[in-house]
């Protein structure tokens, strides 16, 4: 007895969408996460990964299928049958695409606030971090004999990043500075200077990054975080490290010659190991941050 | 109107023969067919410089050219391949060659402008090649960001500029030609809407073309007035901003991708019906998803910059924006796929390369999805993962398109048929190369390894030497295809006018078709994908153009 093909379409569609879900779920393709907002990411990889399996292997299924089934007999020079369209088909095809683009959308919507995207850091909330970012701007010398044109502003404008420290009080705060070809960090607390980021395991940190020279791009895989760092444009970005552990800090945006080797490493510390680097590295004669002059790379 | 014919300039210097096709030749075939072989020089010019950059990918260190020269390469790769071979070629080459047969016409609506758009190419494109070897190329990528593009050697970003404006101004007067003919040039009692689809796709693109083409041009004159002149357009040290650069270029290089993917759309849409014996299905929803991508498409820019501090509800929008671009994507998609559908399909090297050219765009349309979402563009943002994707879209979509078009339509350019067994091992070479090269890079982007760089984590090196091997296989590939289309052209079997049996009007004249296309009068081709419908009884070999006006031979 011939099986009634819309039994048959029912249970590929079945197949398909677990098979989907089960690679979605199982075949990791990330790296390891190392941030408080690196499982949210996952999360929405996970869906956007399932969605894509389903929609992939059906439609190279089809194609295959097709391939298969109709390819022409040798001998057999006639058309196939003349069929020009289906109404209900077009709107099937249009309505379920349109319902899961606007379900993914608003799902990463969704993620992307959990991650804390979505906070403008322009609005007055954010101006108690003005006094800060003005200091770096006064302390960070450029290597460029051309002067800051943003000098004279009186509230700069802070450019959004990934991230709000909104409500958080220990939040620990890191001036970076990306030039060709390096990033340096500056820890206003302590007032170290240093090649590498080195954080404590669980604290907010807070980068207020500027750029010297030209457009660079601070990433750190394992954060799944990226953030364009542009002249002329401070901005914030905010991440909890979750776990211990050294992890590369890349630049991502084409910024010359030797882009490719600017790298860095971000060292996660369990909280004593941090307290004592801090101490270690703190420079003995504590001066006030103004007088701190040229960063040392 | 009148229309400037190619015959009136036979009493003239216009050479005939083969050196017509290095001649001003208003003829829109003989600058199809110039526009296509260009195009095939600078793709092989393209493909060695990826070449380059796949042969130093192949260890993690920078050892096989310097890093400045790694740059230039990778610069020069991407504007070579984007505006001298993909742009020229679906839009220049097919959109010539095809254009006027479609609507009726015996040439393009302004054929001296059409022969000035192609004979801006050669210069531009020499000025490109040349400044590698005089000045020293543009090392900022095909982007050009400022402050990046100030400061590296000026001479070379000027050069460069020069050539992309050339090149931008041949796109914009081929635009125009298009509009115009697919428009004004149509022959009597042939409706908008019997028009075959490649019409369709390249109306929507030339309205890209012309809209979003001269911001590009704008912009570019102001960053050499920054490099030149020293002005602060885009310099933050003199008050500029770097982020407008990057919206207006942006405004047309997203665009760009669908002047790159609609003509291509169509040519599919061409090739698909006649070799599964099948109607187009869906003709009217596949010309509003053209037209649905075209006004999507221009706006849906920023989710290049979702890392450049764009502000939230600019990433929310643009998010959206592109999200449901997937829609009238996807229609076209399924129409394709219920094309297929219990038709009789040859298994030929066309439709090889289309169905390939089907899977592997729905995998780049997938990433691409999943690419407007901002949280997941955060991590990938500028990252080999998207490489990958935009290779499958361009490369696994596009150039598939042109290879597929390249095996359709050769009968009618030369007569003769391609040897169908060199046309699959090409498929095969191809279809298995390129997934090897991109396929991995979805991985390494995802893992940390950033794009546009010569040195990389040792722990990615294995990834990246199978991407190389991948990458030599599709060189290795276009040996049977060349061995094919040069042999072929003399010693090809004759194809005859109408080998695929195509419904189609530039089938229904002689291979190589005759100056003017038609000896009598243009057929009126109101069906063009009435495959398999009873009336079809006359012979489309025998029809003339008068049986197929009084309707004689088909409903």
């Amino acid at each position: 007895m011939p099986i009634p093909s819309s039994l048959v379409t029912l249970l590929v569609g079945m197949a398909l969408v677990l098979s989907g879900l089960w690679v979605g779920y199982n075949v990791n393709l990330l790296p390891l996460d190392a941030s408080a907002n690196a499982p949210v990411y996952d999360s929405l990889f996970r869906v956007l990964f399932s969605i894509g399996t389903i929609l992939f292997l059906g439609i190279v299924g089809l194609v295959v299928f097709s391939l298969i089934r109709f390819r022409r007999r040798s001998g057999d020079l006639t058309d196939g049958q003349a069929i020009e369209g289906n109404l209900l088909l077009e709107l099937v095809w249009t309505a379920i695409p349109a319902i899961v683009v606007l379900f993914v959308g608003i799902y990463s919507y969704d993620i992307y606030e959990r991650m804390g995207g979505m906070s403008s850091l322009n609005d007055h909330s954010a101006m108690h971090r003005m006094p800060a970012l003005e200091t770096m701007e006064a302390s960070v010398t450029t290597a460029d004999p051309a002067p800051e044109g943003m000098a004279p502003v009186k509230a700069p404008r802070v450019w959004g990043g990934i991230g709000t420290t909104a409500g958080e009080a220990n939040v620990l705060p890191v001036e970076v500075t990306a030039m060709q070809f390096a990033f340096i960090f500056h820890y206003p607390e302590g007032d170290i200077t240093s090649g590498e980021l080195h954080v404590p395991n669980g604290r907010q940190v807070e980068l207020r990054m500027k750029a010297n020279d030209v457009i660079h791009a601070f990433w750190v895989p394992q954060f799944r975080l990226k953030q364009d760092v542009i002249p002329g444009q401070p901005t914030v970005l905010t991440f909890t490290p979750t776990k211990p552990g050294s992890y590369p800090i890349i630049c991502a945006e084409l910024c010359g010659p030797y882009h490719g080797g600017m790298r860095s490493t971000v060292v996660v510390h369990e909280p004593d190991a941090y307290d004592a680097w801090l101490q270690k590295n703190s420079p003995v004669a504590a001066t006030v941050a103004s007088a701190a002059g040229t960063p040392t790379a | 109107m009148t229309v400037a014919s190619p015959n009136d300039f036979q009493e003239s210097l216009q050479p005939q023969g083969w050196l017509r096709y290095f001649s001003f030749s208003l003829d829109h075939k003989v600058i199809g067919l110039q526009y296509l072989v260009t195009g095939f020089l600078f793709y092989f010019i393209g493909g060695a410089l990826a070449g380059v950059i796949r042969a130093e990918l192949t260890s993690p260190i920078s050892d096989f050219v310097s890093r400045e020269t790694y740059n230039e390469v990778l610069t020069l790769h991407g504007t070579v391949m984007i505006f001298l071979w993909i742009v020229p070629v679906v839009n220049g080459a097919f959109g010539n060659y095809l254009i006027p047969f479609y609507v009726g016409a015996r040439d393009m609506a302004f054929p001296r402008l059409n022969a000035v758009a192609f004979w801006m190419i050669p210069p531009a494109g020499i000025l490109l090649i040349g400044s590698y070897f005089i000045t020293g190329a543009a090392q900022s990528g095909w982007t050009a960001y400022p402050p990046l593009s100030i400061t590296t050697p000026a001479l070379g970003q000027v050069v460069w500029i020069v050539s992309v404006l050339l090149l931008g101004g041949s796109s914009i007067f081929g635009g125009i030609n298009f509009i115009a003919t697919v428009l004004k040039l149509r022959r009597p009692g042939l409706k908008l809407m019997q028009l075959p689809m490649y019409c369709w796709a390249m109306l929507g693109t030339s309205i890209l073309v012309v809209l979003s083409t001269p911001v590009l041009a704008g912009t570019l004159l102001l960053l050499s007035f920054d490099i030149v002149a020293h002005t602060g357009f885009f310099n933050p040290a003199l008050g500029g901003n770097v982020v407008v650069y990057q919206h207006l270029f942006w405004f047309y290089s997203h665009p760009a991708v669908y002047i790159m993917v609609l003509p291509a759309f169509g040519l599919v849409s061409e090739i698909l019906p006649i070799h599964a014996r099948k109607p187009l299905f869906g003709y009217t929803t596949m010309v509003y998803s053209i037209l649905a991508i075209v006004v999507l498409g221009l706006v849906v820019w920023a989710h290049h910059m979702f890392t450049s501090g764009t502000p939230p509800w600019m990433r929310l929008f643009f998010t959206i924006a592109t999200s449901f671009i997937a829609v009238p994507t996807g229609i076209k998609f399924f129409n394709w796929l219920a094309t297929l559908w219990g038709g009789k399909l040859a298994l030929n090297s066309a439709m090889l390369f289309s169905c390939a050219f089907i899977v592997n765009f729905v995998f780049g349309g997938i990433t691409g999805v999943a690419l407007a979402q901002v949280p997941f563009d955060i991590h990938v943002h500028d990252t080999y993962f998207v490489v990958g994707h935009f290779h499958y879209i361009v490369y696994g979509g596009t150039v598939f398109v042109i290879f597929a078009s390249v095996y359709h339509w050769y009968p009618k350019f030369t007569g003769r048929m391609l040897n169908e067994d060199l046309g699959r091992l090409h498929f095969l070479l191809t279809f298995i190369g390129f997934n090897l090269c991109f396929a991995p890079q979805h991985w390494l982007g995802l893992n940390g390894m950033p794009r546009r760089v010569a040195e990389y984590d040792p722990s990615f090196t294995t990834l990246n030497q199978i991407s190389s091997v991948g990458a030599l296989l599709m060189a290795v590939s276009s040996l049977p295809f060349l061995y094919n289309v040069i042999v072929s052209a003399f010693r090809g079997q004759v194809a005859g006018d109408n080998p695929w049996n195509a419904l189609t009007p530039e089938w229904l004249t002689s291979s190589p078709p005759p100056v003017e296309n038609w000896i009598g009068e243009a057929p009126l081709v109101q069906h063009p994908y009435g495959y398999g419908v009873d009336e079809d009884t006359l012979s489309v070999q025998a029809a003339t153009g008068r049986d197929l006006w009084s309707g004689a031979g088909r409903r």
